[in-house]
């Protein structure tokens, strides 16, 4: 074990204490997250003003938008989580990287979706290979590839660090996702959010989005702890610690 | 929220074909990727404690003398 580690959080890499603490974080990530995506919702489709120039279709950005980001986010952190456990063998981390992909697959998936809905009413076209959309597919491809390539072994350690290697190499095409309405002339619109520098949307449309990134977020975190423990489970379904889980359920 | 103005609502100014499917993909997608890992812990320790009760039921067979010989 990597000797800069503070015993905490070696204590809490321990599948055991791992599990349980995942088991206490998950009901109150979605609950919370849960109570503030209704409460982006109602701003985002009641509140909210229709936009002057797209009507109320714009209103698909409340989920097309955080969904984008949350399929690069979760990227990054599979991509983080595959570092750690290909660099320091640690077994949670492998766990955090697979378990995360699935989500971030679901997130692509909907961002695909969405967009295509919205791109058939304001571009006339559910599709087009511009750079935003073909970085974004790949990134789906990525995620799928991760899943599948994980899946494809037998020993399921094995699987993570391979899948893991896969993770950290398409890195790479993050900032490709993010620069690209930047780097090429596309027909995906530019980002209206900015860290730096003033925004340029609506004030009113603006809190709807950043309650459902947070609302997205959250569920990113509950999800992450329903599909680790249930990994867990999986990955030491021999030892003592999961029996007894078994039968205290059981008895219930 | 008043009769019509929960139509107009619904009809999200004629986009209502776009929105809905949109915020439907939205919840159906979420909503399995919830339930997928739940079915499968229940799965898991279903399987384990099958097997706990296999083990034992073989370390009895063990410990108790066998039956009578020569049957089957």
């Amino acid at each position: 074990m990597a000797n800069w580690m503070p015993l905490w959080l070696h204590k809490l890499s321990s599948p055991p204490v791992f599990y349980r603490c995942a088991g206490m974080l998950r009901p109150w990530a979605i609950a919370l997250a849960v109570v503030l995506g209704l409460v982006a919702l109602y701003g985002g489709l009641v509140l909210a003003p229709p936009d002057y120039q797209q009507g109320d279709d714009y209103r698909i950005i409340f989920i097309h938008v955080p969904s984008a980001w949350m399929s690069l986010f979760i990227y990054a952190a599979m991509g983080m989580a595959a570092f750690i456990a290909l660099v320091w063998r640690i077994k949670l981390a492998e766990v955090v990287a697979m378990a995360s992909a699935p989500i971030g697959a679901a997130f692509t998936l909907i961002t695909l979706v969405t967009g295509s809905l919205w791109g058939m009413r304001m571009w006339g076209t559910w599709w087009t290979w511009d750079a935003r959309l073909t970085s974004e597919l790949v990134l789906l491809f990525l995620y799928l590839g991760v899943i599948a390539l994980y899946h494809s072994f037998e020993d399921r350690r094995q699987g993570a660090r391979t899948a893991g290697f896969l993770a950290l190499i398409g890195i790479v095409n993050v900032p490709i996702v993010h620069f690209s309405v930047n780097w090429w002339n596309t027909l995906h619109q530019g980002s209206t959010i900015k860290l730096l520098g003033p925004s340029t949307i609506a004030p009113s449309m603006v809190w709807p989005l950043l309650t459902m990134m947070v609302a997205t977020k959250l569920y990113y975190l509950a999800s992450l702890c329903g599909r680790t423990r249930a990994d867990l489970l999986a990955l030491e379904s021999g030892k003592d610690w999961v029996r007894q889980i078994a039968d205290n359920e059981a008895r219930r | 929220m008043s009769a019509t103005s929960l139509q107009s609502f619904l009809a999200m100014g004629g986009y209502a074909i776009y929105v809905w499917p949109a915020y439907g993909v939205f919840f159906v997608v979420l909503l399995a990727d919830w339930l997928a890992p739940q079915f499968r812990r229940r799965r898991l320790l279903r399987d384990v404690r099958t097997r706990t009760a296999r083990q034992e039921a073989r370390k009895q067979r063990a410990s108790t003398p066998a039956p009578l010989q020569g049957e089957g």
